[in-house]
């Protein structure tokens, strides 16, 4: 930090944003030069809610480290557990009954739509509009009964494991989803007339924290904030696992890179997410909904990767085994981080309160980037 | 051409808040589709889903009788230490030793509700339960043996 200030030119001003700041969504802490009202320099400080979860999946067996990955990204915590017990799938070669694999998808994209429509309302009140806020928790709460009545739990939900699933669908689920999707379909058009076409909104993202498809390739950006600078890099697309190759979904995609195109591509891909799931609602097939496994799982010696799409980007999981019950080295390649480290080159240049919008627009979950 | 798109700007401009505000007044007058929920005043008519998972619990029959066999499977299940169970040797009908649960110790507070004890569990000794009010004013208190006192295993759960 006394070096910081050694470097910076006379005039130069240094504010601290958080740790403790209602705009940075938990505890990340800014160090932001600034001259005048423009930023020159954008430093993020992590580790205020470092816990080790890495480290600690070094003791825990192979069914065992799987619910600390929802304590990272707890908004998309149905897909890290998705991509920790296909690792460990990959590990065992097991064979995932189809029924499993639908439900999987299904709870994936529902948990997308609820982290989008969360990011829609914190969006729209980091710019200052509160109202969207509580739009958006209505329909995310639709979701939040869904699973609580499915998997148990609201956000931490533990439910995919090694084989399949936890639970079979409740006998309501079929019905609660349909409900949601025509609720969310009517709502959509709401939510464009609050906020997308609002002209407050637009000339305070429009042009604004501009980010170039070669630096967004360069900083190792994934999911819509790379998207939305022409990246194509849905790994649901590139890369299918678990039966996205037979679903028909549009990548969103968008070229201008700049705070307002995050944000479309954003909405955009709920209305994707729903199609996929009006697509299977209906052709969920009968059979398992978790394979047979041994009581003790044990890894084959060797290296396990596999990455899935979560709502906020490329999330990945690297499992080392020694062939014992429980992992040599786990490494998590979650998509806040990447993001993150791009914030600073997307910010230089900008007045400091377009700052937020930015970060707003990055979708940033702290959790994940400090782990 | 100047003065032209200025106004139409602030014509637009407009437009887009009074179409945000028309939502608004939407809501404003229609007093049903308001769905808060009154929490702490409708407590007698809150109604969890089954399978909501609030705390570990251990079932008792009308004779204080549970299914649990000490057999450890919970403990060894959890992630997070959260259960500890202490057994003891028991003389059975034919005089052998055998052994059983003195006391299943279960810390609340370190239960992260991934429900792997009721998994592993094979004898559908613990369940979880809806409750999810645990505030307590003293940590001490949230640390709880489920076995009832003087509670039994019940007969014929091996």
């Amino acid at each position: 930090m006394v070096e910081e200030i050694g470097t910076t030119d006379e005039g130069d001003l240094i504010i601290n944003i958080g740790p403790q700041h209602p705009a940075t969504h938990g505890v990340l802490h800014l160090v932001i030069t600034l001259n005048g009202e423009t930023v020159r320099k954008v430093e993020p400080h992590l580790g205020y809610i470092h816990r080790s979860i890495e480290k600690m999946c070094e003791s825990l067996s192979y069914r065992q480290f799987i619910y600390s990955t929802s304590r990272m990204d707890y908004l998309s915590s149905h897909i890290n557990n998705h991509c920790c017990a296909m690792t460990v799938e990959k590990g065992l070669q097991l064979e995932v009954p189809e029924r499993a694999a639908v439900i999987r998808i299904l709870m994936d994209e529902l948990t997308r739509i609820a982290s989008h429509v969360l990011w829609w309302g914190a969006m729209a009140m980091d710019i200052g509009a509160f109202t969207p806020f509580f739009h958006a928790f209505r329909e995310r709460e639709m979701i939040n009964d869904i699973m609580e009545e499915t998997c148990g739990a609201r956000l931490t939900m533990n439910y995919m494991v090694p084989g399949g699933v936890q639970f079979d669908l409740h006998p309501n689920f079929h019905r609660r989803v349909k409900a949601f999707v025509k609720q969310l379909r009517n709502k959509l058009p709401e939510y464009d007339e609050l906020v997308t076409h609002n002209a407050i909104f637009k000339s305070r993202t429009k042009g604004v924290g501009i980010l170039s498809k070669e630096d967004a390739i360069s900083y190792g950006c994934s999911g819509p904030t790379a998207r939305a600078s022409g990246v194509d890099c849905d790994i649901r697309k590139t890369y299918p696992y678990e039966g996205y190759e037979k679903l028909q979904f549009e990548q969103a995609m968008s070229t201008d890179g700049d705070t307002y195109s995050r944000y479309l591509v954003r909405m955009v891909e709920m209305r994707q997410s729903l199609s996929i799931i009006e697509q299977l609602i209906d052709n969920i097939p009968e059979g398992d909904f978790q394979a047979k496994t041994k009581a003790v799982l044990k890894l084959p010696k060797g290296e396990f990767y596999s990455r899935v799409e979560t709502a906020r980007g490329e999330f990945g999981v690297y499992i080392v085994s020694e062939g014992g019950t429980t992992p040599y080295r786990i490494k998590f390649r979650s998509p806040g981080f990447s993001n993150l480290s791009a914030l600073d080159h997307t910010v230089r240049g900008q007045k400091i309160g377009d700052l937020v919008a930015i970060m707003g627009s990055f979708d940033l979950v702290i959790p994940d980037i400090d782990r | 051409m100047f003065l032209k798109d200025y106004f139409n700007d602030i014509a637009q401009a407009v437009g887009s808040l009074l179409s945000g505000m028309r939502r608004t007044g939407y809501y404003f007058t229609h007093h049903k589709e308001i769905i808060t929920e009154q929490y702490p005043d409708n407590r007698a008519t809150l109604v969890l889903p089954e399978r909501f998972r609030g705390e570990v619990v251990m079932p008792h029959n009308g004779q204080n009788e549970h299914r649990c066999t000490g057999c450890t499977a919970c403990e060894l299940a959890c992630p997070n230490g959260t259960i500890k169970i202490v057994t003891k040797f028991e003389l059975n009908a034919e005089g052998k030793r055998k052994k059983a649960v003195d006391a299943f110790v279960y810390h609340l507070e370190l239960c992260t509700m991934c429900n792997l004890c009721i998994q592993a569990c094979p004898t559908d000794a613990i369940k979880m339960a809806q409750s999810f009010e645990h505030s307590v004013y003293d940590r001490s208190q949230l640390t709880k043996i489920l076995n009832k006192p003087e509670s039994k295993l019940q007969e014929g759960v091996e």
